[in-house]
């Protein structure tokens, strides 16, 4: 069963969400300075986040706080690869802490690692003002989430949040697979076609 | 390498959030690899996971920054090149990764039915099954439908049937409720890696080939 928790706060209004321009000075900052200090603020601003992340996929506290540490290192390291490019901090933060849940969590070998940012080579789509397109983005993908039939909200946030499979989030609603991934599909279908005219 | 066939919509989201099973990973990351339409859906569908992400909660942290980590952090990343590549093959990367980079040096064995196999095994300890399958020319392959999720991908040859013609880099990722009939190409055969969630007596075609032999 869903916690109706989860829901309720994933449904207030973005907190943190239109400081990415802050987010991306800060990345800027550790990749050409080497600053120590923007990598505190870093630290402090998504670190607590990623924790929440972690813990909601499994990991116990000290676990959580450890990738959380963690993943802010891979940021500090690969902080130059970013600023190549302006897209979201927030999406570029997200995949470095899915892919150390994936190595971490579910024990899996290192071919699994997903591509982190394909901002690094992907270029072509790359527009001046990408940045100002990337925030406006964000704003209306957080707009459809919100606003998704509560049937769609849930598979979908089972699969990101949690991080269960298809099949899995099949057995806890009593679903079909069928209709698990076609409820998928129809909120991915929403959440395209708000953004189409940006892509 | 024209690819004509992609990962659904569905299972494309559930590799952006991470949660897609370790076999069935493998299968995406390889047809990724090559496949540019694939790719940039991923990239907005990683979007949706920041937005949730940056939804969450704080939780309070146990540690604080690790500054002192910074600079021996700094140290291992120059031991990284993040753009070197792969052992140069004709296998994708993270099919390579696991089994080599070149096709020919697989090492296979008989299954059935005209039928070589070869079973990948994965650290991860869940469920599912992961191999490949080097399908003779114009060998028929028995009626079979798909229990829980599976995904196939051409990596050598093709193979046609009531779907469409599969070549090099496209991947079948059909619904449960889809029962076919492939026949691999009268001339080249057909190799493909294909990954399931379960295990291979439950479901799809290598318990369909093994059957006549186990009477499963």
């Amino acid at each position: 069963m869903l916690a109706i928790s989860s829901v309720r706060s994933f449904r207030q209004p973005p907190a943190n969400f239109l400081q990415n321009r802050c987010m991306a000075d800060l990345l800027q900052r550790i990749a050409q300075r080497r600053d120590t200090e923007a990598f505190r603020e870093l630290y402090d601003l998504y670190g607590p986040r990623v924790k929440s992340y972690m813990i909601r996929q499994g990991a116990n506290p000290d676990t959580a706080d450890e990738l959380a540490q963690e993943t802010l290192l891979t940021v500090w390291r690969k902080a130059s690869l970013y600023a190549a490019e302006k897209g979201s901090a927030t999406t570029w933060i997200f995949t470095i802490a899915r892919n150390l849940r994936i190595d971490r969590l579910r024990r899996e070998v290192p071919w699994q690692e997903l591509p982190e940012g394909h901002n690094e080579t992907a270029s072509d789509d790359t527009a001046p003002d990408e940045a100002a397109s990337e925030r406006e983005r964000q704003v209306r993908v957080q707009a459809v989430l919100a606003s998704l039939p509560p049937d769609q909200h849930s598979v979908v946030t089972l699969s990101y949040l949690d991080g269960l499979s298809h099949s899995e989030i099949a057995a806890k609603l009593n679903l079909p697979l069928g209709t698990v991934k076609s409820r998928m599909r129809l909120a991915y279908q929403k959440i395209r076609e708000a953004v189409e005219d940006l892509k | 390498m024209t690819i004509t066939h992609h990962l659904d919509d569905a299972t494309l989201m559930s590799f952006a959030a991470g949660s897609l099973p370790a076999t069935l990973s493998v299968v995406a990351a390889s047809h990724i690899a090559s496949c540019a339409h694939c790719a940039r859906e991923l990239r907005y569908m990683e979007r949706v996971g920041a937005a949730m992400f940056a939804n969450l909660g704080s939780s309070a942290l146990g540690r604080p920054a690790p500054t002192m980590a910074l600079a021996r952090a700094e140290a291992d990343a120059h031991g990284i090149d993040d753009t070197a590549a792969g052992p140069v093959g004709d296998l994708p990367a993270p099919l390579a990764a696991l089994v080599g980079p070149n096709l020919a040096d697989i090492k296979w064995k008989r299954l059935g039915l005209g039928v070589l196999h070869h079973r990948l095994h994965l650290a991860d300890k869940s469920a599912g099954d992961l191999r490949l399958l080097n399908i003779s020319p114009g060998r028929q392959m028995p009626n079979h439908g798909h229990g829980g999720s599976e995904l196939t991908l051409i990596i050598g040859g093709a193979y046609a049937d009531k779907t469409g013609v599969y070549n090099i880099g496209d991947v079948a990722d059909l619904g449960d409720d889809v029962d076919h009939t492939p026949i691999a190409d009268p001339v080249l055969g057909c190799i493909c890696i294909v990954a399931s969630d379960r295990p291979a007596r439950f479901s799809g075609i290598v318990q369909r080939i093994m059957q006549p032999l186990t009477g499963m």
